[in-house]
Parts: structure tokens; sequence; C-alpha cells
């Protein structure tokens, strides 16, 4: 029981990272149908960079703003290939997103090395909860929270805001738009920073326990891309579903059936393009 | 046997009602026109006619065998051709490829993995034979790409009609031809045999009436009046709409 | 007349390609060994992504599956070389997860099917790293022994026979790849390519095309896994890894996307400078981040065109 308790509790959490990475990126291919095999190495990337900040300013709320650092990479990139340029092409933004990925895998390794890194909890947060006999990590339910408010502040995002209206009828035409008001190039400007500042935050929130290596780069943009499949491209309740579901069978997987984790999240991932092509939540 | 049967067909596109409970029938080798302003849904029926839309309720038989949820490709293999109203060609190939897919489809040769086409002799010398008749031989080895609209717009007819199918769902056939073009073309369509049946979408009044038997007018998704040509001119409702639709 | 130009600068080519042996020194002979087998590869991704129109990044699923099965036959069935069985059951295998991929992979659009294939090729990876006892994890398979061709008066073993072992099956893949493209199977994948509605609307089964084209790249990207594993001697996950799979699209692109020959260049370029590159830096990585970054914004259109162009002129 204690055990299936924890390793349920760790499926959320990862699940939560996950969603700040898939959310992002379902957001993205939803209104601008880009591709970004680079969304892991925002998460790596920002990781390494919070993990830089808090050991020079020993401050885990300051390494949080690495994710700026990453947004802004996020809206050069945008700016500068993405918006006009090679806004259509798959093949190309797939290019040179690797490109990308390849880059910034090596500047990592070449500035923080080739061991992995973890970044210290937040005094604050470093306890632990004892339920019943379960013990746990103060930090880790408070990723959920984290979390759970950003889940929060993205449905408000996409639900009550014009701008979300937008992202929810995936619409990117700009003709169409400039006639309610909305200046649909700087909301995409908007929704691909977003994403790169989810990635990056996700990556400063999970170096505690996730730690940064080399490797993770591509480990977790796979996750992301199957929670973005599993739940369907454009939405973010698939994301959030997608998110739990995989975290959950990432967990127990592991734990249960460690030679063919990986495995098992694939079977998910047919078994719900078996029955529902589009994703469980797919948009179209 | 009728060609072509609609039964009580209607089209949603999310909130948007496209097409609202049409019926109607085709016989074989009738001419029927179907007309109507823009938007009224004319494209949207081919659309569901030939296999790219499933339409949201309601029935469609093609020699009497219910082809409602029958994918595109299978519809063309009994006899469903369409042309389609913004040129829709393989731009990067020749003259010559596009026409050999469209003659290559109905044979087995689209399987073979290692014989050349170049090879095909009896192939070659029927899209030959198609491209003279056309007076677009010249043009064979020319990327569709390179050719000026009103040559795409012709080999849009011309790769449709190689395939000889049953029914044509002629999509503005004339949009892009010249005026001694479309004569031609009108010509043509009026001499083809009783074999073929033609469902024609045209914004030319003066082909549209000349080819058409029967005429079919659409509004708003809605099937307004169905007759004979001189019928359908005559009718009051149908000036009233042309008169402010009329460019 | 273009024809023979064609002609004649591929028996130029060959002519090349059998001198280097001798001509060069044995850590060349080897390198346009490796050269070789990445054409094959490139090309088989050609086939799909450049005649067919499906992006791919899961490439390397047909071409380590392959090299898998065989390393696995070798070592822990056979326990020494079994050329035959090895390499049809190589090549099945990798036909074999094209069909299964094909079922699920191909009703998607553009996007959605290249994440799917990329997610579903690097689960094979990840089953690769995990099965330790089946697959070595990630310290891999060694110990692959090369084909036993003692009768035919071949040693392997050797670099210059191995050499022309490996040039004979890239020959007949590459010609027979060519007979694909030009037959009208391959007519009608590229006419998938450029209008798959108007390929519906003339009467194709656009999925079963696509399928078959699947399948078909299979085989031959199978094939460059036999060969591969054989040259290595070894099998590791990167011969799955997504890594793989963005090098074949990377050399077809900057070979020339749809030109079958262009991405046999591609293979060469890339494959010489990852190479030399290494050699002098550790970063080679960025540089090879920079090289895809460059290629798609300086000369999507590949370097076999580029090479007809210049060639008109």
């Amino acid at each position: 029981m204690t055990f299936f308790i924890t390793q349920a509790i760790n499926g959320i959490v990862f699940g939560m990272l996950l969603f700040l990475l898939a959310a992002g990126m379902t957001l993205i291919l939803g209104t601008m149908r880009i591709v970004n095999l680079a969304h892991g190495s925002f998460y790596l990337l920002g990781g390494y960079i919070g993990y830089s900040v808090a050991q020079y300013t020993q401050s885990f709320t300051l390494a949080c703003l690495a994710a700026v650092a990453i947004a802004v990479l996020g809206i050069i990139t945008y700016k500068t290939l993405f918006e006009k340029k090679f806004a259509r092409e798959t093949v190309a933004q797939v290019l040179i997103t690797f490109g990308m990925l390849l880059i910034i895998s090596d500047v990592c390794r070449w500035i923080w090395g080739g061991n992995p890194l973890a970044i210290p909890k937040p005094e604050l947060l470093s306890g632990t909860l004892h339920l019943g006999d379960i013990v746990f990590p103060v930090y880790r339910l408070a990723v959920i929270v984290i979390g759970v408010l950003i889940l929060a502040f993205l449905w408000w995002f996409q639900e009550k805001t014009k701008y979300g209206a937008i992202v929810r009828a995936g619409v990117d035409d700009e003709e169409m738009t400039q006639g309610i008001g909305i200046n649909i190039s700087l909301v995409k400007t908007l929704i691909f920073s977003l994403g790169a500042l989810l990635a990056g935050f996700a990556g400063v929130i999970g170096g505690p326990f996730v730690g940064l290596s080399v490797g993770l780069d591509i480990e977790i943009l796979l996750l992301a891309m199957v929670v973005v499949i599993i739940g369907g491209m454009g939405s973010l309740k698939g994301a959030l579903v997608g998110a739990l579901l995989i975290g959950l069978v990432d967990s127990f997987g592991k734990s249960l059936l460690p030679e063919i984790s990986l495995f098992t999240i694939f079977a998910a991932m047919v078994i719900v393009l078996a029955i529902r092509p589009g994703g469980l939540f797919g948009v179209k | 046997m009728e060609a072509l049967v609609v039964e009580n067909v209607s089209m949603d596109f999310g909130g948007l009602r496209a097409l609202n409970a049409l019926s109607f029938s085709v016989s074989v080798g009738e001419r029927l026109a179907i007309i109507g302003p823009n938007g009224a849904g004319k494209t949207t029926l081919f659309q569901i006619l030939s296999g790219m839309l499933t339409p949201t309720t309601g029935r469609i038989f093609a020699f009497g065998k219910e082809i409602t949820k029958l994918p595109p490709h299978q519809r063309a293999a009994l006899g469903l051709g369409r042309t389609f109203q913004i040129t829709n060609l393989f731009f990067n190939l020749t003259v010559l490829d596009n026409l050999l897919l469209g003659l290559e489809a109905t044979g087995h040769t689209r399987f073979n993995p290692v014989r050349p086409v170049s090879t095909y002799g009896r192939l070659l010398k029927q899209a030959e034979e198609i491209l003279r008749q056309w007076g677009m031989w010249e043009r064979r080895d020319v990327p569709v790409r390179s050719l000026s609209y009103g040559e795409q717009r012709q080999l849009e007819i011309v790769l449709t009609l190689s395939q000889k199918r049953s029914i044509l769902l002629l999509d503005e056939p004339t949009c892009g031809l010249s005026p001694e073009e479309a004569k031609s073309f009108t010509a043509m369509i009026s001499g083809f045999s009783r074999d073929f049946t033609v469902l024609l979408i045209d914004h030319d009044m003066d082909v549209t009436f000349e080819i058409a038997e029967k005429v079919m007018v659409l509004h708003y998704g809605q099937l307004l009046v169905h007759g004979l040509p001189g019928e359908v001119k005559s009718n009051p409702r149908v000036q009233e709409i042309y008169m402010g639709a009329e460019e | 007349m273009k024809d023979k130009t064609g002609l004649v600068v591929a028996l130029v080519l060959f002519a090349c390609l059998i001198v280097v042996p001798p001509l060069l020194p044995t850590f060349y002979t080897g390198l346009v060994t490796l050269i070789l087998i990445f054409a094959i590869f490139a090309m088989s991704l050609d086939i799909l992504q450049g005649y067919t129109g499906l992006a791919s990044l899961g490439h390397a699923a047909f071409l380590g599956t392959a090299a898998y099965v065989v390393a696995i036959l070798n070592v822990k069935v056979f326990k020494g070389p079994h050329f035959t069985v090895e390499l049809i059951a190589g090549i099945l295998s990798a036909a074999f997860v094209a069909a299964i991929f094909g079922l699920f992979v191909l009703r998607s659009r553009q996007t959605y099917f290249l994440m799917i294939l990329l997610a579903s090729s690097m689960m094979l990876w990840g089953i690769a790293f995990k099965w330790r006892s089946l697959t070595g994890g990630d310290d891999g398979l060694p110990g692959i022994a090369r084909p036993n061709l003692s009768a035919i008066h071949l040693n392997l073993a050797n670099t210059t026979h191995f050499y022309y072992f490996v040039l004979l099956f890239f020959l007949i893949a590459i010609i027979l790849m060519y007979l694909v493209v030009r037959s009208s199977f391959g007519h009608t994948l590229m006419g998938i390519r450029e209008s798959e509605t108007r390929m519906q609307a003339l009467g194709y089964n656009i999925w079963l095309q696509k399928y078959l084209a699947f399948i078909v790249s299979s085989v031959f990207a199978g094939l460059a896994g036999v060969l591969l594993v054989y040259y290595n001697g070894f099998v590791s996950p990167s011969e799955l890894h997504l890594v793989l799979s963005a090098e074949a699209l990377i050399m077809v692109i900057l070979g020339g996307s749809g030109t079958l020959f262009g991405p046999a260049i591609g293979a060469a370029i890339i494959t010489l400078i990852k190479n030399f590159v290494s050699g002098y830096t550790e970063h080679w990585m960025i540089i090879l981040g920079a090289i895809y970054i460059a290629t798609v914004v300086l000369a999507p259109q590949g370097v076999y065109r580029l090479i007809k162009q210049l060639m008109r002129k």
C-alpha cells in the first residue's frame, strides 16, 4: 500500500513536470504547427542556468528566473526562423531545431561538464511530510502545487481571454483575426515564448529530483512528445491527462518492470492511437 | 437505374450548415448543371460526391450502389471522375507525367516496382494521342508549375477526361480558358456519348446553358429549383438571386 | 543527351570507387566503406521522404533492428557468422518493423506522423537500452564476426576485401532503388507527394501505396544495418537512436531530397565532416548542429541540384 501511494505520488510529480513541457509543446503545435525538437534542450539549458544562478546567489527563487533566459531564446528563435521563413516547413523546422539540440547539448557539456548535477532544494521546502507510514519530501508536493497553479493560469488564459480564444479555435489566419482586433502575430510570439518559458522553468524546478545530465534533453523531449501524441495536438486537457498518465506509467513501470519500462509507455501510446488516432482530446 | 442518387444529404461544419437536406437524382447520360451564388454549397456537394467529405446526414448512391462511406479511390473505381475548382495537379512533375499518372491508375502497373515507366509503350502511345489531340504534346516535358494558368486549367480537364470515368464532376472547367477554348470544350462535352453522365459547375452561363439538359439551383445550401433550363431561367426566385449576385 | 552525361558520370564514379583500395591508405578505404553503407541508408530514406513526401525521423528503427537481429544471431545463436540467414533475417526484421509501424503511423497528417514515428523509433531504442539480457543494454553487443567467405577466397577481415563486399551490395542496392523510383510504383509515390487528393480522385489507394513505400524503404535501410554491424563488429543502442535518424535526414536534404543520388553525396559529405571535424575538436557536435541549420537556410534544394544547375552553365 505504501509502495503504491509513494509510486503514485512520484508519478504525479513527474507528470506535472511533463505537463509543463507538453503544455507548451501542444499549444505551439496546435496554433502554429511548429515542431520544436529543441524543446527538451530548453528544459535542460534552463535547468543548467538555474543551477549556476543557484550556485552563485544561493537563492532558488532567483534560479527560477533562468526560465526567462530561455523565454528570450525562444523569442529569438521564433522571430528569426519560424515567424515567416519556415512557418510551414516541417522538415526545415525539424532539422533546424535538431541542429539547435546538438549545439545546446554540446555547449551544456562544455560549460557544466558531463557529470550529473542537481540543484539544491530551497531551504523552505526541504523538509519531509509524514502521512501515516509514508514519508514524503515536501519539495515534490510543492512541485505538484506549482503545476496546478500553472495549469490554472493556462486554463484561464485559454478559456477566459480573447488570446485564448484564438488558441482554442486553432486559428492562425492573419486576416481573420485582424478583423476581430487581435494581433495574431503577437499572440503567436507570446505562445512560443510561453512554451519556452515553461520548459526552462520545468528544468529548474525539476533540478532537485530529476537532476541535470547529458542525454536528458532527448529523454524528456521524447516523453513530452508521447504526452502530446496521447493527449492530442493542441489540447491542454489532453496534455494534462497524458502527462499524468505517462508520469504514472513511468513511475510504476520503472519500479515494477524496469527492463521494459519504456516499452510500457510505447504500448500506452499505441493503444491510445488505435482507439483515437488523433489523441484522446485531439482538436483535429 | 440512376447514375447518381442523393438522398437527404446535409453537411455541417461546426455550427454552419453548408448543405441542407439535399435530395436529387441524375439519370445515366444526363447533363446536369449546378448553379448558384458563391458559397451556395456547390463545391461542397462535389466534395461529398467524390468522397473527400462525409456528409453529416444522408446517403449517396452511384449506379445503385451505396457510396456514402466509400473512400475516394473506390468511388473512382466505380466510375466517378472529377476536376477541381482550384487547380489540383502534380506541379513539380511534367505534363506527360501528370497524364501518365491518370492512365496508370486504371491498370496494375502502379504496383510494379522495377519496370521503368518509359518502357510501357502502350501507355506512352495513349498519352501521346491524348496530348496531341489537345495540342499539348510540345509541352509534354514542361513541369506543370511552369505552365500558364490557362494551360494548367486545360490539363486539369485533360487529366480527368483521359480516365474515361462514366460520371464526370466538372468543377469550373472553363475557368482560365480563352473564349475559343471554352467553345471547343463545350462542343466536346455536348458531343460525349450517352455512356457519360456529366455534372457541371460553371460560372459561365453560356457554357452552362449550352451543355445542360437539366439545371439545379443551390442557394445557401438549399436546393431551390431543379428542372429544365427554360423553367429555371424563367423562375422568378432564380432571377431575383441572380440579379443580385451577377458580377 | 542529358541521360548520356549521367551515364558517363556514373561510370566514372564507379571506376573511382573500384580503385579506392589500391590507391588510398587503408584508413580511407575503411572510411569510404562507411560512406557506401550510409549512402544506402540515406537513399532508402529518400524513397520515403523525397519521393513519397513522408518526412521521417525514425529511419534508424529499420537500420538498428536489422543490426541487432544480425548481432544477436551472430553472437548468441550461431556463435559465429552465418551470412545468408543473418542477411535475410536482418532485412526481414526491418521490413517487419515497417509493416507494424506503418499500420498506426500512416493514418496521421504530417506533423503528427513525424512525431509518432520519432517516438516509436525511440521506443525501440529504449527497449535495446534496457533489455540487457538480450541486447547488452547500453554496452551493446561486441564481437560480431564478419561472414566467412573463404569458399570464394575472400577474407572479410581484410579491409580491402570487405570494401569490395560492401561495394557489391551498394551497387545492387543503388540499381534496385533506381529502378524503383523510375518504375510505375515510384511514379505513383511522386504523385502522392505532389497531391494526395488528386491521386485519390484518380483512383489510387494512397494509404496502401504509402504503406508499401514504407516497407520498400525499410528493406534497403535494413541492408545498410546488416552491413554496418559487420563493419563495426559491434552494435549498440546508438544504431536505433534519434541522432542517427536525424543524420539520415540531413544527408537527404543536404544531398538533395528526391534525387536519389543526391543523398548518397550527402552521406559522403556528412560522414567525411564528422570524421575529420571530430579529429580536430571534441566540440564537433556544435559544428554538426551548425551544418544542419546552415543547410536548411542556405542550400535547401541540396548539393545535387546545385551541381546540375552549375553544369547547365
